[in-house]
């Protein structure tokens, strides 16, 4: 599976990235605000300032005059340090003041008009009016200019602007985490169906029923669908192989029967020696088969193990019971005894390691002798010994013995495959188990002695 | 030895300055190093040199070169561009339009980031005392008045004594003084008084002075009865040194004036450095709380900005109202026919 980013992070970074969008966006706004504000307050007092000085004009002995009231100064001086610049000009005439101050187009009579340029390279507001003075015959057009650097503005503007960078500082931060608790809610009904669906069974293929939102129940179905499938595939699986065995078995039983009648009924020593050789080897090939589609069996279920919880010493007593018959063809007991043995597995692999322990047991043993199997338990710990008054393994490692195709020296005509044990190994390593092969001690004649360990239920 | 270097100062500036300057005191202290710190100052020399001594005492190395003019003859001289590295005042309005028209560099320090708001205007102008107007009398000449407390006794007191009073009456020549003209407007501010006084004074013929410094020593030798609108600090030193007890200093209790010493640094200094080091020192002693062994009070709000209700005059582009040339004609007009009538 390809690593990729956690949904959940990245809805965090998404929703995060809008948040940061948002107070950059705030943020610049109200930094354009301030400067509005701070401009527009500006803007009134040098209008203020401007019209203070305009009522003062007057006519007197046909020339214009005015005094600069000390209040239209003084209200610049009570909102900032700036400098201050004036002009009071008649028809473009200077009367008084910075004579070099830049000049604008001023609006109608009274209005006041604002501007900003340099002025000595710095920036400045300005404002100005106009009146019209009657002077002797004619009329006089005045214009009052007041100006003031921007210093001031530009200050409190900066000083509001950070104020807002804190705030939406603050506001991103928050809404950071608000976005992890958003995004952590959002995701909590998939990772709740993750939760279930990882909560079964290997084997349990049933289709998961919640509550899903919206959303999720397209990917609902299509889990759902998918199981379906699954345990459709499993079947015609589990069907095939049964399928398989039996179409390899049967014919194969066929020759067999076929081959015993010819063997009663044929009078030569040479052909009955062929037919024998022929029964042997169906024997060997039928054997091969069953043990390949067992072991096939076991690869298969190994990897979906079913975890039942079951009864050890049952399990022993039913397969006992379905060996009963071939042991009792050679004479041997088989003796059971043990305690109840809770342990959790699959119940079609254990029954076929023991099976595969007890045929060996059988198999290998003089006729006449007694097989014993015994369960112990103990906390952590299950332990099933097969014993038996057999030959024993001799000197065989049980590496060599638990591989594939392997049989001991000492099988003589036995009939074989050498999978037994490579399937007992298997389904123990499944089970997280361990099997140890040993040379019994409890009676003279040694005898081999195979003890699984299971981990208790 | 200091009379040496003070003649050889007296040549050296002779030869160096443009004869246009209107110099009134200049005096040479000579620095260890090459360094020469310029100030151009309407504080007079006496006053001053304390000052002087105790920055050189801080930084030796620099010597400096003091000159006194009146405050329209600094604002005059800056102007026109006469290089010094420190310009100090009294006249505050005419310090405001200096730095106001561009004519002051901006500077700024962690001593005069101390100075209260009110001390400074924006990064070029900064105070460093606080000096009141006040009315200086003769108590020889008062023998058997009452002592006015307002402007309102004043007035009534010149009114009904013109005998005593005519010709004995000094105050500030406003169209020579820069300080006269901004008390004098500043007056004009407060007090519809202002006005009914000068008439009143103009009557009595009054003398007009230039500078604070010679209304008391005419006060004091018993030429003048009465003088109005002189600093206190210079009265203060003098009445110090007042052996006869005939001066005394009368506070208004309608209102005072309190004017800012400032102190800016020209557009045309050399030595910036020089000249911050020495606003540091001067600003710093500005605020100090003991009152010391200085010539100068500091701005201490326990001196007279107390006294006064109003605070000190304020820095800020009001000032400049009266220095337009029309409200300064209309104004000068105004006070000439109260004074000059006879
Ligand atoms: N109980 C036993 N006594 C003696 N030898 C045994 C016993 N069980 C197993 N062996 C030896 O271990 C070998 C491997 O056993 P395994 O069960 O894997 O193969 P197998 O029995 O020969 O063939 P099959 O696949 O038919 O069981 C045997 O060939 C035999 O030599
Ligand atoms: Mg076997």
């Amino acid at each position: 599976m390809t690593k990729s980013q956690s949904i959940g992070r990245r809805l965090t970074l998404l929703l995060a990235a809008v948040a940061a969008v948002l107070s950059v966006l705030s943020w610049a706004m109200v930094t354009v605000l301030a400067r509005e504000a701070t401009q527009r307050t500006q803007d009134n007092v040098l209008a203020a300032s401007v019209t203070t000085i305009a009522e003062t004009l007057r006519s007197e002995q046909a020339e214009v005059r005015l005094e600069l009231p000390y209040a239209a100064f003084a209200m610049l001086g009570a909102i900032s340090q700036d400098l201050v610049f004036y002009r009071v000009t008649a028809n473009d005439r200077t009367l008084t003041g910075y004579d070099d101050l830049p000049s604008f187009e001023t609006g109608r009579q009274g209005q006041v008009m604002f501007h900003t340029a340099n002025y000595r390279s710095v920036p400045i507001r300005m404002a100005a009016t106009t009146r019209l003075i009657s002077v002797g015959d004619g009329q006089t057009q005045v214009t009052v200019t007041v100006a003031q650097t921007r210093d001031g503005v530009g200050a409190i503007a900066a000083d509001l602007s950070q104020l807002a960078a804190f705030f939406s500082l603050a506001f991103f931060a928050v809404a950071v985490g608000l976005s992890a608790v958003v995004a952590a809610t959002s995701l909590r009904p998939l990772n709740e169906i993750a939760a279930a669906v990882s909560r079964r069974g290997p084997s349990d293929l049933r289709p998961v029923q919640r509550n899903a939102p919206a959303e999720l129940a397209p990917l609902l179905t299509a889990l759902n669908r998918l199981m379906d499938r699954l345990r459709n595939s499993i079947r015609r699986s589990e069907d095939f192989i049964t399928e398989a065995a039996h179409r390899i078995r049967t014919p194969l039983a066929t020759v067999r029967a076929q081959a015993e009648i010819a063997l009663r009924t044929v009078q030569g020593d040479t052909e009955k020696d062929r037919l024998r050789q022929i029964i042997r080897a169906v024997d060997e090939s039928s054997r091969s088969a069953g043990q390949l589609l067992d072991h096939a069996t076991v690869a298969y279920r190994t990897e979906n193990l079913t975890q039942d919880r079951l009864d050890l010493s049952e399990l022993a007593a039913d397969t006992l019971a379905a060996m009963e018959p071939t042991a009792s063809m050679r004479d041997i007991r088989l003796r059971l005894d043990g305690e109840q043995a809770p342990v959790i597995g699959d119940p079609i692999l254990l029954e076929s390691a023991i099976r595969n322990v007890l045929d060996n047991a059988i198999k290998y043993s003089a006729e006449d002798t007694t097989v014993t199997l015994h369960i112990t338990c103990s906390d952590s710990e299950t332990h099933l010994t097969i014993c038996d008054e057999g030959p024993g393994f001799g000197d065989e490692s049980f590496d060599t013995l638990t591989e594939r195709f392997r049989r001991g020296p000492n099988t003589g005509g036995i009939v074989g495959s050498g999978l037994g044990l490579t399937i007992v190994a298997e389904v123990m390593a499944a089970h997280g188990g361990r099997i140890e092969l040993t040379t019994s001690t409890h009676n003279e004649r040694g005898g081999a002695c195979v003890c699984f360990t299971l981990p208790s239920a | 030895m200091r009379l040496l270097y003070l003649a050889f100062g007296l040549i050296l500036w002779t030869t160096s300055h443009a004869s246009a300057l209107d110099v009134e005191e200049h005096q040479y202290f000579p620095g260890s190093g090459a360094r020469v710190l310029k100030i151009l100052s309407t504080t007079d020399l006496a006053l001053f040199a304390p000052y002087v001594r105790a920055f050189q005492d801080i930084r030796p190395d620099i010597a400096v070169d003091y000159t006194v003019v009146s405050s329209s003859e600094l604002h005059r001289a800056i102007r026109d561009g006469a290089q010094f590295d420190l310009a100090i005042s009294s006249a505050m309005d005419l310090q405001l339009k200096l730095a106001n028209d561009g004519f002051a560099l901006p500077y700024w320090s962690d001593a005069v980031e101390k100075l209260p708001d009110w001390a400074r205007w924006r990064t070029l102008i900064f105070a460093i005392t606080a000096e009141s107007a006040v009315v200086v009398v003769n108590t020889d000449l008062f023998e058997g008045l009452d002592l006015p407390e307002t402007r309102q006794d004043l007035l009534a007191l010149l009114r009904d004594n013109p005998d005593r009073f005519a010709g004995a009456v000094g105050t500030y020549d406003v169209r020579v003084s820069g300080l006269g003209y901004l008390f004098a407007t500043q007056d004009d501010r407060a007090t519809d008084a202002f006005w009914r006084l000068n008439e009143v004074m103009g009557r009595l013929d009054p003398q007009l002075y230039c500078c604070s410094g010679q209304m008391i020593d005419d006060v004091d030798e018993g030429r003048l009865a009465l003088a109005y609108n002189v600093l206190d600090s210079y009265a203060v030193g003098r009445l110090a040194a007042d052996k006869g007890g005939r001066m005394q200093i009368l506070e208004m209790q309608d209102f005072t004036n309190v004017m800012l010493r400032t102190v800016l640094i020209p557009a045309t200094a050399q030595d910036i450095d020089a000249a911050g080091a020495m606003i540091d020192m001067l600003t710093t002693l500005g605020i100090r709380d003991q009152p010391g062994d200085w010539p100068l009070p500091s701005l201490s709000l326990s001196g007279p900005l107390e006294k006064s209700g109003f605070g000190p005059i304020r820095l800020g582009p009001a000032l400049m109202v009266y220095l337009d040339p029309l409200n300064r004609r209309n104004f000068l007009t105004e006070w000439e026919d109260a004074m000059e009538q006879r």
